[in-house]
């Protein structure tokens, strides 16, 4: 039984942060349809961006968390909003119209010109942004230990769930979104800017790749390849509830995160193993994901 | 007369919209017979679903007399029957001799070949012979992009009579092709057909072109077949006009091709 | 049997590699290696590109090949390396048909995302075998080949590179013909055209599935002479980022011709020699970079990549 609770308890921890991760890269791919490979590269810059941000606070003898917590989303929101912008000005703008699959490799391309880029601004040496982390501490739920920090980053992530959703479905901008996930031709004939759409909608994925980075920094040590490690979990999570679709990357997020969940407190071993087996079996019937729409060719 | 094609009760609803309904339609060897009706008729439906693409939400049909729902595009082209495309339907980025040299290897059923270079002296010949008799010989090196678009509906013509097919499909042979190709176009084609025996159904919007090269006719509205029979009967026919063809028939042009 | 031109050209190549080998320095023997043994996986992921699919996750087979090469040695006590190369092979020629099944369903980046989470499942799986070394990885036995020991040093060297280079060599060979067979233009030709090659009688499903298979098999052999060569395997050969670095490869290449690989290969191999030790911290930039610019400014560069094939038959 307590296993079950522990399964529970951590399977939903790591569900939300999964959907934090996740949620940037299917926004994307729903209304451009880009897979933005570099989305893991936002994320490390957001961890690296806030770690440095937390340490310079604390070192200048900071203590208040909440200070703390707003430093954490400004930098993150600022770095991932700008490096969004850049990229998206940059070099996506001339590619726009090229095969889905073209855009896939040159996001890998920004992939790892960001992951040097990281090098070489913060080195190799891992960053620790713990304090926010410790000071708040931990709670018993019955026998159970949790950190209020992983609780909160649950709230965060119900936040910008419920947020996002309320964004895309009962703001104008989103309406003028969804018009643009249901049929990009039809919207453009019908007055949409949808080159202006693309900027605001990458700048927003961007942004919720670093947030969620940010997010993180004070539970991990930020090093090196950070984004490259998240990025496959990220796409197993939006793959496995069906890439474009909000709905879906969270489910995803809870099936996948209750299965490692069940796996570290069963089989340990098989952690990694059990997230693409989820993923792969999710697609065997489901072929585009739990949520995910089929497009029928026109002949 | 063997009849080669029949469709019973066919009938094909997306939710609660009806594309073709009860359609019974028995086409014998040999003829050539023409599918009118106007956009959203049911026209295209009809041909998915005896292509195999569209499957049927009830009713039956046979090929050859054996039932063929159920089948697809692949096992219906090996039984013989084939058919062409409204947007031609091509390997856009390979020359035009490869688009030939790979469905006369289907049609060997050669596909899995890995050794052999597809481009056999056999396939060769068979290549420049349908597309000396096509008009398209000069495009053979070309890729397709290169070709214009009267040629692209040539090739995939061509392609879609490789393989000793029984019956061809046309789905809209001239649209988007110029008012002064249209008759060069058609005459090729029907002329290949008839060398070749082939029993052709075959739809078009272009009344002119319906009336010069079809025998019989089936005219389709709001997804049923109103109307069947030989070419001037239907065309004369009242509903067909209202329907269809929108306008009171004009002096009759002259004779069939 | 009569030799092509090209074949000719192949065969020439080979030989001049081999006798080069007798003078060049052993480090560069060692790199051309592997290099070749990197360009025979990253044939496999231009035999995909041809049908129209990029694999983020031929590092699979690379490891599989790899890991069996060194399993083999160590479990069944083989150490004859064509041995080994045949039973790597074989195991990931099974493992390919059970996930061609599935993955053969799938398209433009659910393709290239199904694949790269199957090798994931493999690194995860190997990374947790304390077994197997972990993340270190483990040494492979000192093979022999047909009976006799490569020696030590540069004699070990030199036969590697000239059991790579005849391997390479056969696989070349039969890939330019495949290219040019009926097989090999019904994969371009489910790339230009799926609903076609349907209505030509042609199942795609049952050629992409060989086509897969086959590219596997050719990664497999890759990843088992990288391992006969540097004498040792570790879970990140099934990473996807080695992964990206042959479809990265493959892109440097191009699709038109078998010895395209090999060249992009050998000069990614080399640029990364220099550049690790000179600029370690900017070798990923290089490649990011060097991606963009022909991704941005080669436009028909980089569609030839996807579409485009040699005139007619030479």
């Amino acid at each position: 039984m307590l296993t079950v609770w522990a399964i529970l308890i951590d399977g939903f921890i790591y569900a939300s942060w999964l959907f934090l991760v996740a949620a940037g890269l299917t926004v994307i791919y729903g209304v451009m349809r880009i897979l933005n490979m570099a989305h893991g590269s936002l994320y490390a810059l957001g961890a690296y961006a806030a770690a440095s941000a937390l340490g310079w606070y604390y070192s200048g003898g900071g203590e208040n968390l909440v200070m703390a917590f707003a430093i954490i989303a400004a930098s993150a929101i600022l770095i991932g909003a700008l490096t969004g912008l850049a990229i998206e000005r940059g070099i996506l703008r001339l590619m726009y119209g090229r095969d889905e699959i073209l855009m896939l490799l040159i996001t890998f391309a920004v992939l790892l010109i960001l992951e040097d880029v990281m090098k070489l601004i913060w080195g190799t040496t891992p960053y620790f942004a713990y304090q926010p982390y410790a000071a708040l501490g931990r709670i018993n739920i019955d026998v159970l230990t949790v950190s209020r920090y992983d609780l909160l980053v649950l709230v965060v992530s119900v936040v910008i769930g419920v947020g996002l959703w309320f964004w895309l479905e009962r703001t104008k901008i989103g309406k003028i979104l969804r018009s643009i996930i249901h049929d990009r031709e039809v919207s453009e004939a019908m007055g949409v800017n949808v080159r202006r759409m693309f900027t605001i909608t990458f700048m927003i994925g961007a942004t919720l790749g670093a947030l969620a980075g940010g997010i993180t920094a004070p539970i991990i040590s930020v090093v090196p390849g950070l984004g490259i490690e998240v990025i496959v979990l990220a796409f197993a999570v939006v793959v496995t509830g069906g890439l474009g679709s909000i709905t879906g990357a969270a489910v995803g997020a809870v099936i996948v995160g209750l299965a490692r969940a069940t796996s570290i407190h069963t089989m340990p071993e098989l952690e990694l193993f059990i997230i693409y087996a989820v993923m792969a079996g999710v697609l065997i019937f489901r072929p585009h994901g739990l949520f995910g729409q089929v497009i029928a060719r026109k002949i | 007369m063997t009849e080669i094609l029949k469709t019973v009760g066919l009938s094909r609803y997306f939710g609660a919209v009806t594309a073709a309904e009860d359609i019974n339609v028995t086409i014998t060897e040999g003829e050539i017979v023409g599918v009118i009706g106007a956009n959203g008729a049911g026209k295209t439906t009809f041909i998915n679903m005896v292509t195999g693409y569209l499957p049927p939400s009830s009713g039956t049909i046979e090929f050859g007399g054996k039932p063929i729902k159920g089948l697809g595009p692949r096992k219906l082209m090996r039984k013989g029957l084939t058919r062409s495309f409204q947007i031609p339907q091509l390997f856009l980025e390979l020359p035009v001799i490869d688009n030939l040299a790979i469905a006369l290897a289907a049609a060997d059923h050669q596909q899995f070949q890995m050794i052999r270079p597809v481009h056999t002296k056999d396939r060769l010949e068979a290549a420049e012979e349908i597309l000396a008799q096509m008009n398209i010989a000069q495009y053979r090196n070309e890729m397709v992009t290169a070709m214009p678009q009267g040629a692209r509906k040539l090739l995939d013509i061509a392609i879609a009579m490789l393989g000793s097919p029984r019956m061809l499909l046309l789905d809209e042979p001239t649209s988007g092709v110029s008012v002064e190709e249209k008759y060069t176009l058609m005459d090729t084609v029907m002329e290949a057909v008839r060398q070749r025996g082939l029993t052709v159904l075959f739809v078009e919007h272009d009344m002119e072109i319906v009336q010069r090269y079809v025998t019989r006719v089936l005219a389709f509205a709001s997804g049923i077949v109103i109307k069947d029979g030989p070419v001037d009967e239907v065309l004369a026919d009242e509903k067909v006009q209202e329907l269809v063809t929108g306008k009171p028939k004009t002096a009759k042009t002259e004779g069939g091709a | 049997m009569i030799l092509e031109k090209s074949e000719i050209s192949l065969i020439g190549a080979a030989v001049a590699i081999a006798l080069a080998s007798l003078v060049v320095p052993n480090w560069l023997v060692f790199t051309a290696t592997l290099a070749i043994s990197t360009a025979l996986v990253v044939m496999g992921v231009v035999m995909l590109m041809r049908a129209g699919l990029v694999s983020f996750g031929q590092g699979l087979f690379y490891c599989l090949g790899g890991y069996a090469v060194g399993l083999g040695g160590r479990y069944l006590g083989i150490t004859d390396a064509l041995l080994l190369i045949v039973l790597g092979v074989a195991v990931t020629v099974g493992v390919a048909m059970i996930l061609g099944l599935l993955v053969t369903r799938y398209r433009e980046i659910f393709f290239a995302m199904l694949s790269l989470a199957f090798s994931m499942i493999l690194y995860g799986l190997l990374v947790k075998s304390h077994g197997l070394g972990s993340t270190d990885g483990f040494g492979v036995v000192d093979w022999t080949i047909l009976g006799f020991s490569p020696g030590s040093g540069e004699s070990s060297s030199r036969t590697a590179l000239l059991l790579a280079l005849g391997l390479a060599l056969g696989i070349a060979l039969f890939l330019n013909r495949y290219f040019r067979s009926s097989l090999g233009l019904a994969c371009e030709a489910i790339r230009e055209n799926e609903v076609r090659v349907e209505y030509m009688g042609v199942s795609r499903k049952q050629v992409l599935y060989i086509n897969y298979v086959i590219a596997a098999a050719v990664g497999s052999i890759g990843g088992s002479m990288t391992a006969l060569a540097a004498g040792h395997v570790d879970p990140t050969m099934a990473y996807w980022t080695i992964s990206g670095e042959f479809v990265f490869i493959a892109i440097l290449g191009g699709t038109g011709h078998v010895a395209a690989p090999f060249i992009a290969a050998l000069i990614f191999t080399l640029v990364r020699t220099y550049a690790i030790e000179l600029a370690p911290n900017a070798w990923q930039m290089i490649l990011g970079i060097v991606l963009l610019l022909i991704i941005l400014f080669l436009p028909k560069g980089i569609w030839s990549l996807f579409t485009r094939k040699k005139g007619v038959a030479s």
